[in-house]
């Protein structure tokens, strides 16, 4: 009885999880209010890698970010590992996607561990609550659009 | 100078103007698209009928939990009047094509450009729905993961609606 209520509780658990989204620690993400502080500011600006499809980021992106790629493809992530080959450890990187809202969002959980076991040390993930037009685009934060 | 920051000033202006998102009452932006199996979708073709148009990615979970209700609408529907378009936001085809075959989709569904994208204000975050009524009006605009019932009852709402009907209100 006991082992089957710890496997329920585990169970829901997981499903609890999962429903958050991205398995990323609050330590690592970063608001789109501060990116945006951080990018019109003096201060040293982080590398910006899109992570998420081209057809998005074609449209609109944040200034200076550069398109690796949807993480969930492999094409993505070896983009993403030629791009940091060269990069010191302790690189300030921004990653962010966008593409769908924070919980169903694909990209920036492979992105990210993928970072993380290069052993960089200084990756943040920016926060999209819903999409890179609402949380970022349509309130005004430094934007590219097209192409 | 002072010519200069007007001109600077009228292509900010028409930048943004370009990009505005379209809402409930303005004329659904015209477009013509070559679906996957090679048939030719024109909105103009569609006018008197009422019309969902779904942007979306096979990669993106909200729409692919929309996709199979989308079918049964188009199903159920199709005989009143209604018509679904599919535009894919993918990067490539070949994801596309497997997804639709699988799910034995039932309406055209056609690759996006970023120019239809921004036409429709543009396509930042998916998925993103239109619902065009039978005068070629926007109706509704759908954003994220959203509640399909409520759905389905606009669209039956819109059908309920005479063309005529609709143009009087408008006026």
């Amino acid at each position: 009885m006991k082992s089957r209520l710890t496997l329920f509780i585990l169970l829901v658990a997981s499903v609890a999880a999962l429903a958050q989204g991205p398995a990323i620690e609050n330590a690592h993400l970063i608001q789109p209010s501060d990116l945006a502080q951080l990018l019109q500011s003096k201060d040293p600006k982080p590398l910006i890698f899109n992570i998420g499809p081209r057809m998005l980021y074609d449209q609109a992106h944040i200034t200076g970010a550069e398109l690796i790629g949807p993480a969930t493809d492999p094409r993505g992530i070896d983009a993403l590992k030629a791009r940091v080959r060269t990069l010191p450890k302790k690189q300030f990187i921004v990653l962010y996607c966008g593409c769908c809202p924070w919980s169903h969002c694909p990209n920036v959980e492979p992105a990210y561990q993928q970072l993380r076991s290069l052993g960089f040390t200084n990756v943040k993930v920016l926060f999209i609550a819903n999409n890179i037009g609402t949380d970022w685009v349509y309130k005004g934060y430094p934007t590219v659009r097209g192409q | 100078m002072k010519t200069l920051v007007c001109l600077v000033a009228l292509f900010c202006a028409a930048a943004v103007a370009s990009s505005a998102q379209v809402k409930s009452g303005d004329t659904a932006p015209a477009f013509s698209v070559v679906s996957l199996n090679g048939h030719r979708a024109n909105l103009a073709d569609y006018k008197g009928k009422v019309v969902l148009l779904n942007f979306w990615a096979t990669w993106c979970t909200p729409c692919q939990k929309e996709i199979p209700r989308f079918i049964a609408f188009q199903r159920e529907q199709e005989a009143k009047g209604f018509q679904v378009i599919g535009i894919s936001m993918d990067d490539s085809d070949p994801p596309v094509r497997a997804f639709t075959a699988k799910l034995k989709t039932n309406y055209p569904i056609a690759m996006g450009t970023t120019k239809l994208a921004e036409s429709y204000g543009g396509v930042l975050g998916l998925p993103i729905t239109f619902l065009v009524d039978r005068n070629g009006r926007i109706a509704r605009r759908y954003e994220g993961a959203v509640d399909l019932d409520a759905m389905e009852r606009d669209i039956k709402k819109l059908l309920e609606v005479d063309r005529n009907e609709s143009n009087r209100d408008h006026r």
